[in-house]
């Protein structure tokens, strides 16, 4: 199979996240159970501004689903819906990558 | 023609395609507004395809059926909004497989259009769903990645 420049970026950010004990630490935490951000922050000794980045860096490489209720900011760590999901969207976009060719070639076709 | 950029958000499920095209908007709504251009770009071109019901209107249907090496097949897309040649939003609803929205925004820039396709799909049983794309990649690629899966699926 040949990795294309899209999945080695999304293996960089996986590796990235999870390069960092706090964030595999947050990961953990949360493939237990739905915490918040402010939970989260109590746990360890650093700013919630910090521990939101972290999240932030989590979310960005598809290890947490985060989701807002009220003021508070809920992450949980599911990993394998994301993956299903990602794998989803993948074929969404192979389907509509060549759904954009025939578009064009049935434009230049009648120009 | 090329596609600007895809972006694929996997929280919010969404995957969005922008595209430019050498052709104004009038022309770029022709390729759903008329059932026979439409047949031949939504479906693989190894499936021949019918639209049967094609009402582009809010609350209207467009239907089709597929004859396929597999047997027939048949959908259709539940039209919510039209906004002749700017913007059509429609909910695909084929037997069997999760329900996904799909939006489309047509825009103007110089010597052409710059299309915006949001497709949204539930929550839901996503293996299913994939299955059913593998229906446009081909079947043998449907078949390698239902085994890619659950051979990724294996602890």
């Amino acid at each position: 199979m040949v990795v294309d420049s899209g999945e080695r970026r999304a293996v960089d950010r996986l590796f990235h996240a999870l390069s960092d004990g706090t964030r595999r630490d947050i990961v953990v935490r949360t493939l237990q159970g739905e915490h918040s951000v402010s939970a989260l922050a109590r746990l360890y000794p650093m700013s919630f501004a910090a521990v939101q980045k972290h999240v932030a860096v989590l979310h960005e490489a598809g290890l947490v689903a985060k989701r807002r209720q009220g003021r508070e900011q809920l992450v949980s760590g599911d990993v394998e819906a994301l993956r299903r999901a990602g794998a989803v969207l993948d074929a969404l976009e192979d389907v509509w990558r060549a759904r954009v060719e025939r578009m064009g070639a049935l434009l230049e076709e009648d120009s | 023609m090329s596609v600007v950029s895809v972006e694929k958000d996997a929280v919010a499920r969404t995957m969005t395609i922008t595209a430019e095209f050498d052709a104004p908007a009038d022309r770029v709504w022709r390729l759903w507004g008329d059932p026979r251009k439409l047949e031949r770009w939504w479906f693989p071109p190894e499936v021949t395809a019918t639209v049967q019901e094609h009402d582009l209107v809010p609350g209207g249907r467009v239907s089709y059926t597929c004859a396929t090496p597999g047997g027939d097949r048949s959908g259709w897309w539940d039209v919510q909004h039209v906004d002749e040649p700017r913007r059509i939003e429609l909910t695909m609803s084929d037997p069997g497989v999760p329900s996904t929205s799909v939006r489309i925004a047509v825009a103007d820039r110089p010597g052409g259009t710059r299309v915006t396709i949001l497709v949204r799909f539930a929550a839901g049983d996503d293996m299913d769903l994939l299955l059913s794309l593998g229906f446009d990649r081909g079947l043998s690629a449907a078949v390698a990645q239902g085994d890619a899966l659950l051979a990724a699926d294996q602890p």
